[in-house]
């Protein structure tokens, strides 16, 4: 892959060609946030890269795209800036090589997380606890002691956010963020932004993901099922929380409780998400941006193997399964967690700057 | 023989770009088969369409009495005006079809304000519109055969009856009940460019399709149609003389021109700079430019007007001594120092300088004179752009009639012959260019072409 700097480089000599050209401006917010640029230092690749959601509508569009000797692919030089900013930002620095072998990461950071838990329920209550069902308000806890599971998720949590937080800052630095660009009303843009995943609909007509002829909106519906499938299980979780601390009733929760219709919904959601994208990238072309797609393959098996664990650990938890099913299900969990600085889902941070940066901007624009 | 349809098609459209869409698509719709033929690979589809962003349309806003008018401003008096004003009323028709047929719309572009009442916008341009209008073809059942050149019609008594084509596999032949020709001008042959304007066609750019050769424009003529437009006339714009010979499109364009002074490869002025608003005046600049030696020309301009323009995709020359521009642009130092310090103390400094209207901020006392925005070169670094004339279309036609028919000589039309777009946009343009207009010609034909050839086509 390209190095940074020379990404730079030809960004700035497409995006001239786009700033003379104009016409996909109505696609998303990339062209007019480039309109309000003449020269392209790294800052503003950045984010402008952060910007494009890769739906390649303006690909499709484009006169001077390949065969043409201009040479214009900005979703793919977007795509390829994007992967080399999840390096550049990657804290502590050390780890960034991690993006290079994502497929490998994931395995070994969910197994690492199953060996943790594993580890917990021994520590807990003896490897006996394993092979033994359990039932009834606590079963959970007869195989990993409740402090021990909230201590252990409250550190997680509490480092990758300390993680994303120092790389995230870096971003936001280079991209020319400042408090200004903070106010309410660009938040609540952003977040209708985030929400709707307004630059994938390729200016209403759709996203050219898979086929590069015919749009459509799968890719956008999928990914949002997957985002949502994430939001429902924290949900549930907190929903859970809300039920044994506040309310005193143990898990596990009946199958029409709170925290039970969430979670299933959620992993309902995320295999369906999940395991759609993984189709669609199948579908794909395979010189079609070969790198990208391992590090969303990596960290979508990796979600699909949450939503499925988790839907059996609620299936089965009557049975003598609840055991290793627990264990695969939290070591896969820890596995999202602990990769989400150093893989696919990093994205949603980047992308949630830029676009915070881009409605700040806008809203300055005279 | 290779490449002979299964079915007779009704209508055989010759051309890939917007005028031959709208034609199969409304041949389609109309119950036809259509067996439509594109010159070009995939890649290269759309003619001049692709490098289009806009058509003009009249409505409730922009009356056709108005667009009448502007129309008349900038080609004169000497158009079809009965088929002039037959096209605008046709035009109000065309934004619902075209939504019909896949098309989407955005806003005016930035720095085409002007635009935002007479015309509509394509999403993502020309080559965005033609892929839905294709997207729409494919499905409706239209048979679309690429790298298939038509290379002769043949006509017996005013009948069309069969083509005669070249496809990757070999020649042959293609009977319809109809054709449509909508094969572009001749702007792409640079044999017929030379015939016309001598040796110094091998200094012009084509901005649009380099594929658009005008072999059936000129075959129709042969077989006796009609003869409509100016035979030497294209229109033409400044262009970097950097760009590639063809297919340069919109960004290649240099729109420096009014904010300093264009000087000939001799160092010397030769038009005036700031005779209009530039949107009036853009088109004149392709013309003056050929009708220099070499057809070689610089925009020359300094620091203070810098980030004034659109930035075409080259960067400029810059140096920070007049003579150091000149040896980048390969010309004499002292005829541009001397034509330089003329032009400055020439420039009437007293009135204010504003670059948002005209501002009459002109010359004395210099041949030709710069009449707004003249400010004097003095503030290095100086920039220069190089150049050429860069041709959009030319406007030779066959006539035609309303119904899109091709008329011969004696203005009788061919039984079953028709044409769209650029091959008789001459028809009711013939000189200058307002922006979209092609779009509205081709699509308002391509529309009427097409139903009427599925109509004699089927019954043939």
């Amino acid at each position: 892959m390209a190095g940074l700097l020379e990404l730079i480089a030809e960004a700035e000599r497409q995006l001239t060609i786009c700033n003379a050209c104009r016409y996909c401006e109505g696609y998303c917010a990339v062209f007019p946030a480039a309109e309000r640029r003449s020269a392209f230092a790294l800052g503003d690749v950045v984010q402008l890269a952060n910007l494009c959601h890769d739906c390649r509508a303006c690909h499709q569009a484009c006169m001077f795209a390949p065969p043409h000797e201009f040479g214009v692919d900005i979703p793919g030089l977007m795509r390829q800036v994007r992967l080399a900013g999840y390096r550049r930002y990657a804290w502590p620095g050390a780890l960034a090589a991690l993006f290079g072998r994502p497929r490998l990461t994931a395995a070994l950071v969910g197994l690492a997380g199953m060996l943790l838990a594993l580890l917990a329920v021994v520590w807990s209550h003896g490897p006996g606890a394993l092979a033994r069902s359990h039932t009834g308000p606590g079963a959970f806890y007869q195989l990993i002691g409740y402090e021990l599971l909230l201590a252990g998720f409250l550190a997680l949590t509490a480092l990758v956010v300390l993680v994303l937080g120092v790389g995230g800052r870096r971003l936001w630095r280079d991209v020319g963020g400042d408090r200004a660009s903070l106010d309410p009303g660009a938040w609540a843009a952003t977040l209708a932004d985030v929400l709707l995943l307004r630059y994938l609909g390729g200016g209403g007509g759709g996203c050219y993901h898979p086929d590069p002829l015919h749009p459509s909106r799968a890719r956008r519906v999928l990914h949002q099922l997957l985002f949502g499938g994430f939001a429902l299980a924290f949900a549930a979780t907190l929903a859970a929380a809300v039920e044994q601390d506040l309310l005193g009733w143990l898990p596990p929760y009946p199958l029409l409780s709170v925290p039970v219709l969430l979670g299933t919904a959620g992993g309902a959601a995320m295999v369906i998400g999940a395991g759609g994208l993984l189709w669609l990238g199948r579908r794909a072309s395979t010189t079609d941006a070969p790198r990208s797609r391992t590090l969303d393959g990596a960290f979508l098996w990796l979600s699909e193997a949450v939503g499925v664990s988790g839907l059996a650990l609620l299936a089965l938890r009557t049975t003598p399964l609840i055991g290793p099913l627990l264990i695969l299900h939290l070591g896969t969990v820890v596995g999202v967690f602990v990769t989400a600085p150093y893989g696919k889902l990093v994205h949603g941070l980047h992308r949630t700057l830029a676009l915070l940066q881009d409605r700040a901007e806008a809203r300055r624009e005279p | 023989m290779a490449g002979r349809a299964a079915v007779r098609p009704d209508v055989l459209v010759v051309g890939g770009g917007n005028a031959a869409l709208c034609a199969a698509l409304a041949a389609r719709d109309a119950g036809g088969r259509v067996l439509l033929l594109e010159k070009t690979a995939p890649e290269w589809r759309g003619g001049n369409s692709k490098y289009t962003r806009n058509v003009r349309v009249a409505s409730p806003e922009y009356p056709e009495d108005e667009f009448l008018r502007d129309l008349i401003e900038v080609t004169g008096p000497d158009l079809d005006r009965q088929l002039a004003r037959f096209t605008i009323g046709r035009s109000r028709e065309l934004p619902a079809w075209m939504e019909a047929h896949g098309a989407r719309w955005q806003g005016a572009l930035r720095g085409t304000l002007q635009l935002s009442r007479t015309n509509r916008f394509f999403l993502g341009g020309g080559k965005a519109l033609l892929n839905a209008y294709y997207r729409h073809a494919e499905r409706a059942g239209v048979e679309v055969r690429y790298r298939t050149e038509v290379l002769a019609l043949e006509i017996e008594n005013g009948v069309f009856r069969r083509a005669r084509v070249r496809a990757p596999e070999g020649e042959a032949e293609i009977e319809a009940g109809a054709v449509v020709v909508a094969s572009g001008g001749f702007e792409g042959n640079r044999e017929w460019l030379r015939r016309t304007h001598g040796e110094a066609a091998d200094n012009y750019l084509v901005r649009g399709s380099g594929a658009n050769d005008g072999r059936l424009l000129g075959q129709l003529l042969e077989l006796g149609a009609r003869r409509r437009g100016n035979p030497h006339g294209f229109h033409a714009v400044a262009c970097d003389a950097r760009a590639p010979r063809a297919e340069g499109g919109i960004v290649t364009r240099v729109d420096a021109i009014p904010f300093g002074i264009v000087v000939n490869r001799e160092g010397r002025r030769f038009a005036d700079e700031g005779a209009d608003l530039w949107p009036k005046r853009y088109a004149s600049w392709g013309g003056l430019i050929a009708r220099q030696p070499g057809q070689l020309a610089f925009s020359v301009f300094d620091r203070q007007v810098m980030g004034r323009f659109i930035p075409p995709l080259y960067p400029p020359y810059r140096a920070e001594r007049l003579e150091d521009l000149a040896g980048q642009m390969g010309i004499d130092a002292v005829a541009l120092i001397e034509t330089v310090e003329g032009f400055n103390r020439a420039v009437d400094s007293d009135a204010p300088y504003d670059p948002g209207r005209l501002d009459g901020r002109g010359t004395r006392g210099v041949d030709p004179p710069k009449s707004n925005w003249a400010l004097a070169l003095e503030q290095p670094p100086f920039f220069a752009y190089p150049l050429r004339p860069g041709i959009t279309f030319t406007y030779l036609a066959v006539g035609v009639d309303e119904r899109a028919r091709v008329l011969g000589e004696d203005g009788h039309p061919f039984a079953n012959v028709f044409a769209a777009g650029e091959v008789m946009a001459g028809n009711v343009l013939l000189n200058g260019y307002l922006g979209g207009f092609g779009m509205t010609i081709g699509s308002v034909f391509g529309r009427i072409a097409g139903e009427e050839a599925a109509v004699c086509g089927r019954a043939a």
